[in-house]
């Protein structure tokens, strides 16, 4: 007892060193004024003595096992996700608040609704890369820049209708993928994260100073909703219908998930998450597989950015900033690589929640920072980890018997 | 550097340089204020810099990293990541989210005055700057036992271990020394471009990275011919080009180097043992 | 006297100024269990890796003779065309899925010989669900033959050691392959398994017809398996025969000398 305090106390002590000059000093070299904050130092003392020993009893916890697979936590969602009795009342629960939305929300309330329907979206298309074939894309926003700029710019010169620009941008998306994925995918996991976030802000910096293309960093305002049976629909009308096609593609998303999923496809971006040699050894093509993965992942951010250009009406380089490529990969981290479910939770938090609890929005990328910290160490599978398919045999047994 | 060892990019790294850069200013600035004046602002906000970055890198390693050790790849990867982010937002929240003007602390030197137009005092001392560091690292990580002990963990982590040696003291020693000499850097840069804000970190961390990679990772002498031919390259095209585009070629030139030659300039290939 | 499925010439691997492998020959024949053994470090997973395009060799030939078919040669292609010609293996240091159950960890092995790809995946067409039937039945007799039946939906990294070894070896199987490399599939197995693999190797060889190459370190296993053994030491070849021949080579002895060598 009296050892874990010393440690906590040491702890706070090395914390307040650490923040002192941050936390207390804020000088204005303008009017050249200090201003000293001691105030700080006793909260940082505080917080941080007691933080220690949340990280002492979490290490330990860890060490014993709790918190991954054993604990309470993965029982229940392994409870839900596996027994049909609990989920499908569930799914149904959810699919009619789904459909009723539009009728109870206001529009104030439908948009943050869409986007973080959108982040569901593209999450679910990251996780295809991230958490199915392990690859580590920071600059998945690109290709949803493309799909978004692709329908604008076509919009604008040639007058393409949404219904039109959204299997257009998913096609975009999936060459974009394609295009980008032949020199990089060669690359060891960290350079391919870092030659990502490479090629996301080189396409984010050509969509700003690229004025003749991309309309710069003013980008482009007016872009149409979609029409209904060649109907121009009203602004609340049309968000309406768009909150619809966002739902029918999620529904779509996630039925293609699971079933690439489980799939010789989805097995083998399993495999070479796992170990790339021995999937090679397997007669795997590493390079076929791990395109394919890319290309898949890129259809969605593509779909998406047609969706999202859309919903907004204007579109400019300020969306599609790496920040937006981090926020969708804690999305799949925190929700738990590979699992749909938890996907869908952590989009509604992380994008949903900062939009009406006004102090998390202030603090939300300090608190996302923290939160892929923490889940890395505590929790690497997420809230909601991804369960492997079991098969069931009783024909074969006896046949394999016989035989 | 850095990289070499614990093979893995350290996305926090450009966080740590900023927050030196903060400290200096921070320093800098009480100490002008309370009416202190010339190269011993300097020294002392430099020598904060290197504590307090020293520091963050120490506390960021034994948080984010050491935990992980043997987790799989993507896992420190994104934790790297997520201390990255935190780091920003907490000098953004704490400090401010705009530009501060930095004061340039680096003192004109009168003998130089004739040629200042082509090597101005700043030029002098970052030039030497550089170099001593530079020096002092090479020699130390040629003559120190704790140097040797850095190559050996870089060459091979397991047999390192079953030798004896202290495998986390030599983690946290290289992420300490990077952190200072991100500290050092970040003074000079900051003295030199006159501003910074918390944002800095993440540009000065994709150079440092392209640097180190153009060079070869693990490579002195190749780190600093990469930062060399990277600030050429990005003075030349930028000034030849369209400016506008001065942070594209940092990336372009990264993402070409990885594609054409992920060993780097002065790096040897490594086969991965199966 | 059978034909060669698989022959090496001459094959050289350096690592910097390491010759891992020196100029050695080696040759399989249909439906021989052939070992390759050596003292630690002789340079035997090397020469698995040269031939199975993990590492491109120095210098060298490798050729395999598919039964029934025209010489291929095996040098500049990547590790899955080799084994989609037929040679498939196992590793030293496990290399399996963990995260994936044990019928998973075997169905990926199916993968070359099934095409479904993005479309069927997601359509999933008869000819797609056809195919997957069949994986799954197939995936399942191996794990059945290697006697993992108790573990398929087992994640791969909670078996036990030895049944690990074995899924491997399923593994390996599901690739269709003419011939088989192993690299020590003994090790870490006590010796109640270690006999069920001597015999589960041998039934391979006879039902399947699958002809083998193996390392290892444990000799009464290499004794009672082999039809012929070659020896290397320090990347050389410094014998080649039969068992008995090879017991009695005194180059043989001197080379183990100091290390265990008993029959
Ligand atoms: N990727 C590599 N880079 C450098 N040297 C290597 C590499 N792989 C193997 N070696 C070296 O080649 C030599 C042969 O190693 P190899 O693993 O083939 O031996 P082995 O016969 O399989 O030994 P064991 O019985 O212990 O498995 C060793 O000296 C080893 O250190
Ligand atoms: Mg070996």
């Amino acid at each position: 007892m009296v050892a874990e305090i010393r440690k906590s106390l040491i702890a706070a002590v090395w914390f307040i060193f650490l923040t002192f000059p941050l936390m207390v000093v804020k000088v204005n070299t303008i009017e050249n004024t200090v201003e000293w904050r001691w105030h700080n130092m006793l909260i940082v003392g505080v917080t941080f003595f007691f933080l220690s020993w949340l990280w002492r009893y979490l290490l330990q916890k860890k060490e014993e096992g709790t918190l991954t697979t054993k604990g309470a936590l993965t029982k229940w969602t392994d409870r839900v996700m596996n027994e049909p009795a609990i989920y499908k009342p569930l799914i149904a629960v959810g699919t009619v608040a789904a459909l009723l939305g539009p009728l109870v929300l206001s529009e104030k309330h439908m948009q943050p609704l869409i986007s973080a329907l959108i982040f569901i979206v593209l999450g679910l298309g990251l996780n295809i890369v991230v958490g199915l074939a392990g690859l580590l894309d920071l600059g998945y926003v690109a290709f949803y820049a493309v799909g978004a700029y692709a329908y604008a710019l076509l919009n604008f010169h040639f007058g393409l209708s949404f219904w039109a620009a959204l299997p257009l941008g998913a096609g975009l998306g999936a060459v974009f993928g394609i295009l980008l994925g032949i020199p990089v995918l060669r690359l060891r996991g960290d350079y391919l994260a870092i030659v990502t976030l490479g090629f996301g802000e080189i396409i984010r910096l050509i969509l700003e100073n690229w004025d003749d293309l991309s309309h710069g960093p003013s980008g482009i305002a007016n872009i149409p909703g979609p029409t209904l049976f060649g109907d121009v629909l009203s602004r609340s009308d049309s968000t309406v219908l768009i909150y619809y096609v966002i739902i029918a593609m999620l529904v779509f998303t996630i039925f293609v998930v699971n079933r690439i999923q489980n799939s010789r496809l989805g097995r083998s971006w399993l495999a070479l998450r796992e170990d790339e040699i021995a999937c090679q050894a397997m007669g795997i093509d590493r390079m076929k597989t791990k395109l394919a993965a890319f290309a898949v992942g890129a259809t969605w951010a593509g779909m998406a950015g047609v969706v999202f250009a859309a919903k907004s009406g204007f579109i400019n380089p300020k969306s599609f900033e790496f920040w937006e490529s981090v926020l969708i990969l804690s999305i799949v981290v925190l929700g738990g690589q590979g699992s749909i479910l938890g996907v869908i939770l952590a989009a509604f938090v992380l994008k949903l929640l900062p939009e009406y609890v006004r102090i998390l929005g202030e603090y939300r990328m300090l608190l996302f920072g923290a939160a892929m910290v923490l889940m890395m160490l505590f929790r690497p599978q997420g809230f909601i980890s991804n369960v492997r398919r079991s098969y069931e045999f009783h024909g074969l047994d006896e046949e394999g018997a016989d035989g | 550097m850095v990289y070499g060892i614990i093979e893995l990019i350290n996305f926090a790294h450009g966080e740590v340089y900023m927050i030196g850069a903060f400290v200096a200013l921070i320093v800098a600035s009480v100490l002008t204020m309370a009416g202190f004046t010339g190269p011993a602002v300097l020294a002392l906000a430099m020598v904060f810099a290197i504590i307090y970055s020293g520091a963050y890198g120490f506390t960021v390693e034994k948080i984010a990293y050491k935990p992980l050790r043997h987790a799989p790849r993507l896992s420190p990867l994104i934790s790297a990541i997520g201390m990255s982010i935190f780091l920003q937002n907490y000098v953004l929240l704490v400090q401010t989210p705009d530009f501060l003007p930095f004061p340039n602390l680096i003192p004109e030197l009168e003998f130089l005055d004739p040629i200042s137009h082509i090597f101005s005092s700043n030029d002098l001392a970052i030039l030497s700057i550089t170099t001593l560091s530079m020096v002092a690292l090479v020699l130390f990580v040629k003559y120190t036992r704790m140097g040797k002990a850095m190559r050996a963990t870089s060459q091979d982590r397991t047999m390192s271990t079953l030798v004896g040696i202290p495998i986390n003291k030599v983690i946290s020693t290289t992420f300490v020394i990077g952190s200072t000499l991100a500290a050092i850097g970040a003074v000079l840069i900051a003295s030199f471009m006159q501003q910074i804000n918390f944002y800095i970190g993440f540009v000065a961390g994709i150079k440092a990275f392209t640097a180190a990679v153009l060079g070869g990772i693990g490579s002195i002498p190749g780190a600093v011919l990469g930062s060399l031919i990277l600030g050429l390259t990005e003075s030349f095209a930028t000034g030849y080009i369209r400016s506008d585009y001065e942070d594209v070629f940092a990336f372009a030139l990264l993402v070409i180097i990885l594609i054409f030659r992920p060993a780097g300039l002065l790096g040897k290939t490594k086969t991965q043992k199966v | 006297m059978a034909d060669k499925v698989l022959n090496v010439s001459g094959l050289t691997m350096d690592f910097g100024g390491l010759r891992a492998v020196d100029t050695v020959d080696l040759d399989v024949r249909q439906g021989e269990i052939v070992a390759l053994i050596g003292p630690n470090g002789a340079g035997k997973t090397t020469f698995f890796n040269c031939i199975t395009g993990i590492y491109p060799p120095t210098g060298g030939d490798v050729m395999v003779i598919p039964p029934g078919m025209e010489p291929q040669r095996l040098n500049g292609l990547k590790p899955n065309q080799i084994t989609i010609r037929g040679m498939a293996r196992t590793f030293q240091n496990i290399r399996l899925f963990p995260n994936m159950t044990a019928l998973e960890n075997v169905m990926v092995g199916r993968h070359c010989r099934t095409s479904a790809g993005v479309i069927g995946a997601i359509f999933r067409g008869p000819a797609t669900r056809a195919e997957e039937r069949e994986t799954i039945s197939i995936s399942y007799k191996l794990l059945q033959k290697m006697g993992l039946k108790k573990h398929v939906n087992d994640l791969a990294k909670n078996l036990p050691y030895g049944a690990q070894r074995r899924l491997e070896i399923a593994r390996a199987l599901a690739t269709d392959p003419f011939l088989l490399l192993l690299d020590e599939p003994a090790a870490g197995m006590n010796p109640q398994e270690t006999t069920e693999l001597d015999e589960l190797i041998t039934q391979i060889r006879d039902e399947d017809g699958i002809s083998i190459l193996l390392i290892e370190h444990d000799m009464k296993l290499v004794m009672s398996l082999s039809d012929r053994i070659f020896v290397v030491d320090f990347g050389r070849k410094i014998a080649e025969g039969i068992p008995q021949a090879i017991k009695d080579n005194p180059v043989v002895i001197k080379a183990y000398l100091g290390e265990e060598f008993e029959v």
